[in-house]
């Protein structure tokens, strides 16, 4: 699924990366603890944390995700999202919950990781 | 023996949590300008992150060794900090000794120490209480997915 049609069901506004929403993610990992995108992501999934500190993006950049979504509306300074921008890592925020994002993701096919 | 292509040393410093993994997407950065394949880029790198979020979240400084060989990287991340009572008890997944501000941060949920194993292929560990911890870690060039 590509990452525009991921904004669009998840009603995201699109904070850094604009032109690069058409990457195409088929994996999803979803957590708040940094250290478990890093044992889990494999590289080129979409990462759903709540936290929007500047080691959400730097974790996301290690683990090799494609791309960071905010849940619940949470949303990171604007230095986050500079930083972002400079690693090309696209950032989306949703006002829905994590769990209510996994479930609709994973309706639509996409997995998680183990 | 493996002939020594570079090395580099940096500082760390404890309670820096803004700065906190710059190290480590340097190390990123020059393994990627070198050409080393991304799954030894990958798991040299998250070694090198939980080690230095390791030193910033317990320790008052510390210091980082990079050195690339042909064969590996060469971690040595060296702090000084409380040291670590029980290295056992460390190594299990989800055993912590986080304050509830680290957990804000989104570390400090116990999988720091197993991520650093999972992801090296020789990981030594010396600590000392009251003086601090040393950890060395290895991680093939020729790293398998």
């Amino acid at each position: 699924m590509k990452l525009s049609e991921i904004r669009d069901l998840l009603r995201c506004e699109v904070l850094a990366g604009e032109d690069n929403l058409s990457v195409d993610i088929q994996y999803v990992v979803a957590s708040d603890g940094m250290s478990e995108i890093l044992a889990f992501a494999r590289s080129k999934e979409l990462m759903v944390t709540g936290l929007t500190n500047i080691q959400s993006i730097r974790t996301a950049d290690i683990a090799g995700c494609s791309a960071v979504l905010y849940c619940r509306g949470k949303r990171p300074d604007s230095r986050v999202i500079e930083f972002a921008k400079s690693r090309k890592i696209p950032v989306l925020v949703t006002p829905m919950l994590m769990f209510d994002i996994c479930v609709i993701l994973h309706d639509k096919g996409l997995k998680g990781v183990s | 023996m493996a002939s020594e292509l570079m090395r580099e040393c940096y500082e760390i410093q404890g309670g820096n949590f803004d700065r906190a993994g710059e190290i480590s997407s340097e190390i990123k950065a020059i393994l990627r300008d070198l050409a080393v394949n991304p799954v030894t880029i990958r798991r040299a790198v998250i070694v090198a992150f939980e080690a230095e979020m390791n030193v910033v979240m317990y320790a008052r400084k510390g210091k980082l060794t990079f050195v690339l060989t042909d064969e590996e990287v060469e971690l040595v991340v060296e702090d000084e900090g409380p040291g670590i009572p029980d290295l056992e008890l460390a190594f299990q997944e989800g055993y912590t000794t986080a304050t509830d501000e680290m957990r804000e941060l989104g570390f400090g949920f116990g999988m720091g120490l197993p991520n650093m194993k999972k992801n090296s292929d020789e990981l030594k560990i010396d600590t000392e209480v009251g003086k601090g911890t040393t950890v060395h870690a290895k991680i093939r060039l020729d790293a398998h997915a």
